[in-house]
């Protein structure tokens, strides 16, 4: 595949010919941590981080948007009938993005695109993207992505990927939309030695140290999982405060509300989460997963074996870490899929 | 692209207290758009999710058959935000049906079998679905005998009483029904449901299927006494219930395992639902 190189002399006037075209989204810096955004005129992204503390699975899930607009006013004659929003979905290029969280939106299409139905509202959003993603040195001790079926310098995803060399970027062209961007800004240098590439690639793999297991999941059965003794003990400090979910770039979970002002309303979808209560009461008070040790079961057991039975395309889980380094109790996924993965069924 | 998540506009064409204490009501519904009733083209044991503007959506099990044309129809109990909204509402006022969403009861393999359905209380609308579309002169005969266990508190508590009363007078269909204590003037059964079907259900066997619908204590009692009268996990029929959103198996809540209530369900054989965490 065809590799270019990027003088990061020519990287601003590159961005500024690709403004025309496209929505320009990609990590800034706020405050002590960095988050995707869209960039203003003149931004450039910035890549001095390990990972965006919220993943960048709001590019096609933002955390609140509108799906349906109606009219409440009876003079009106299409009152009471509700209307699809019409979205933008002009091109938009995200810089920046992890192998990780690329891979993730992979995983989360297997939800929104399924062969019943198609959730217009994501598959716009994320078909308009162009995903250029930054490749990883520097991993941190949270991850575990090598044993999750990704890596640092993992292509799944991605349109372009991009490798930092000190005084120039080597962009690897992955898909057609990703050489169509490159152009566009004006690339178009080839590489001198692209096997710089994978020569970075194994040393940035080797300072990942931390794994988790997972070969054994698959051939155990959901119901000796979910009865196994240790959820009491994993749940036990669980806040249920959710924030494992919203940070996580592979959780898709949505409620749907109505906003109503006035005579105007809108039906909104809303990032929800497995942690909280109100996601399964039923209206007669019943709770089917009433106590937290129910729903960090469920968060876990999805993730780790619900989704891997159902699919067949490994855990809902691409190793970044974000959980596990703002849990505010310190829940480690990878122990509890060690627990799993090593727990034996008494019969 | 289909947009999964727009209802289709309806009229409500015709609403009627359901039960003496007044906490169901069935509502007939007409599409705005006619072409609208065929997209919804729907089998007995489908649910559908009831659209209210500026309040919110509640899936409910669609009451209606697919024999009967030119409406659709549900009956709801009073409960939450948007089945008191519901309540209020009158004939004429327009709102959204949005479906036919889930799977159904499993007809192809249903036919050429007798049928043994237990009901109770208001969980009798997808069963009333069923029932209509197995008696239609289409149909009857591609099914063996039909018995029908339905059970309420008391007489007016039952759903759909005048037909019930017209199936009972048929000779193609052996209905059963029952109240919990004796009432003036009630020449059926007395006594709790499952205890009932235990007397008069037929034997269970390779070519007979029981279609069990009701409130969870009523499931939990019948359990025993389908197996009492030999009916194997894979010959008894449930129809679950969840808290529901998207109702299309993506906003992730209804989920009992990896199977989701909305979508791989409603309806489950005792075998499948025995593969899974009974979160319901």
């Amino acid at each position: 595949m065809k590799v270019i190189k990027i003088d990061k002399k020519k990287w601003a006037e590159g961005l500024n010919k690709l403004r025309a075209a496209y929505q320009l989204i990609g990590p800034v810096k706020k405050d002590t941590y960095h988050d995707f955004q869209v960039l203003d005129k003149d931004q450039l992204p910035d890549f001095d981080f390990l990972n965006t503390r919220m993943s960048p699975k709001s590019i096609a899930f933002p955390q609140s948007e509108v799906m349906l607009q109606y009219s409440l006013d009876e003079a009106k004659e299409d009152h009471h009938i509700m209307k699809e929003v019409q979205k933008d979905a002009s091109p938009r290029a995200v810089f920046g993005i992890r192998p990780c969280d690329a891979k993730a939106l992979m995983l989360v299409k297997l939800n929104f695109d399924t062969s019943d139905y198609k959730d217009p509202y994501w598959i716009q959003a994320y078909e308009a993207s162009t995903l250029i993603g930054m490749a990883c040195d520097n991993p941190s001790s949270t991850c575990f992505c090598t044993s999750t079926g990704c890596g640092p310098y993992n292509e799944e995803g991605l349109d372009v990927l991009m490798v930092d060399i000190g005084d120039h970027y080597l962009a690897k062209i992955i898909s057609k939309k990703g050489e169509e961007l490159l152009e566009k800004a004006g690339w178009k240098t080839s590489a001198d030695d692209p096997s710089l590439i994978e020569k970075k690639k194994s040393q940035s793999e080797a300072k990942i140290t931390s794994a988790v297991e997972t070969k054994n999941l698959k051939d155990k059965t959901i119901l000796d999982l979910y009865e196994a003794p240790f959820w009491e003990d994993i749940s036990f400090s669980c806040l249920n405060c959710g924030t494992c979910t919203y940070v996580c770039p592979t959780c898709w979970c949505f409620d749907i509300q109505d906003e109503a002002h006035g005579k105007k309303g809108v039906r909104m979808r809303n990032w929800d989460s497995c942690m909280f209560p109100l996601f399964t009461l039923h209206t007669t008070g019943h709770n089917p997963r009433e106590t937290k040790v129910h729903r960090v079961r469920q968060r876990f057991m999805h993730k780790l074996k619900y989704f891997m039975d159902k699919y067949d395309k490994g855990i809902m889980c691409v190793g970044c870490g974000r959980c596990i380094r703002l849990c505010p109790v310190n829940i480690d996924i990878r122990t509890v899929c060690d627990k799993m993965n090593n727990f034996k069924a008494s019969c | 692209m289909i947009n999964p998540y727009v209802p289709y506009p309806v009229r409500i064409d015709d609403i009627q207290i359901a039960t003496e204490d007044k906490s169901l009501k069935t509502f007939k519904f007409v599409f705005l758009n006619k072409s609208d009733e065929e997209k919804f083209a729907y089998k007995a044991g489908q649910f559908a999710e009831l659209s209210i503007p500026g309040k919110g959506e509640i899936p409910i099990g669609i009451a209606s058959s697919p024999v009967e044309k030119g409406f659709v129809m549900f009956t709801v109990f009073k409960a939450g935000v948007v089945t008191s909204h519901l309540h209020n509402m009158k004939v004429g006022d327009i709102m959204g049906i949005r479906g036919p969403l889930g799977n159904w009861y499993p007809w192809d393999i249903l036919e050429g079998k007798n049928i043994f359905i237990i009901g109770g209380g208001f969980a009798f609308t997808t069963l009333r679905s069923s029932i209509v579309y197995m008696l239609d002169p289409a149909n009857r005969k591609k099914f063996g005998t039909i018995d029908v266990v339905y059970g309420a508190r008391t007489p007016g508590m039952l759903l759909y009483k005048d037909e019930l009363i017209a199936w009972g007078k048929r000779d193609d269909i052996r209905m059963h029904l029952t109240i919990d204590r004796e009432a003036p003037d009630w020449k059926y059964h007395v006594g709790m449901g499952p205890n009932i079907a235990e007397k008069v259900g037929p034997k269970g066997d390779d070519n007979t299927y029981a279609i069990a619908c009701g409130p969870p204590i009523m499931i939990k009692f019948t359990l025993p006494v389908l197996e009492k009268l030999g009916f194997s996990h894979d010959h008894i029929i449930l129809s679950l219930e969840n808290r529901m959103k998207c109702g299309i198996g993506m906003c992730g809540r209804c989920n009992i395992g990896k199977e989701l209530v909305c979508k791989d369900g409603p309806v489950f054989t005792l075998a499948e639902i025995n593969q899974t965490p009974r979160e319901y």
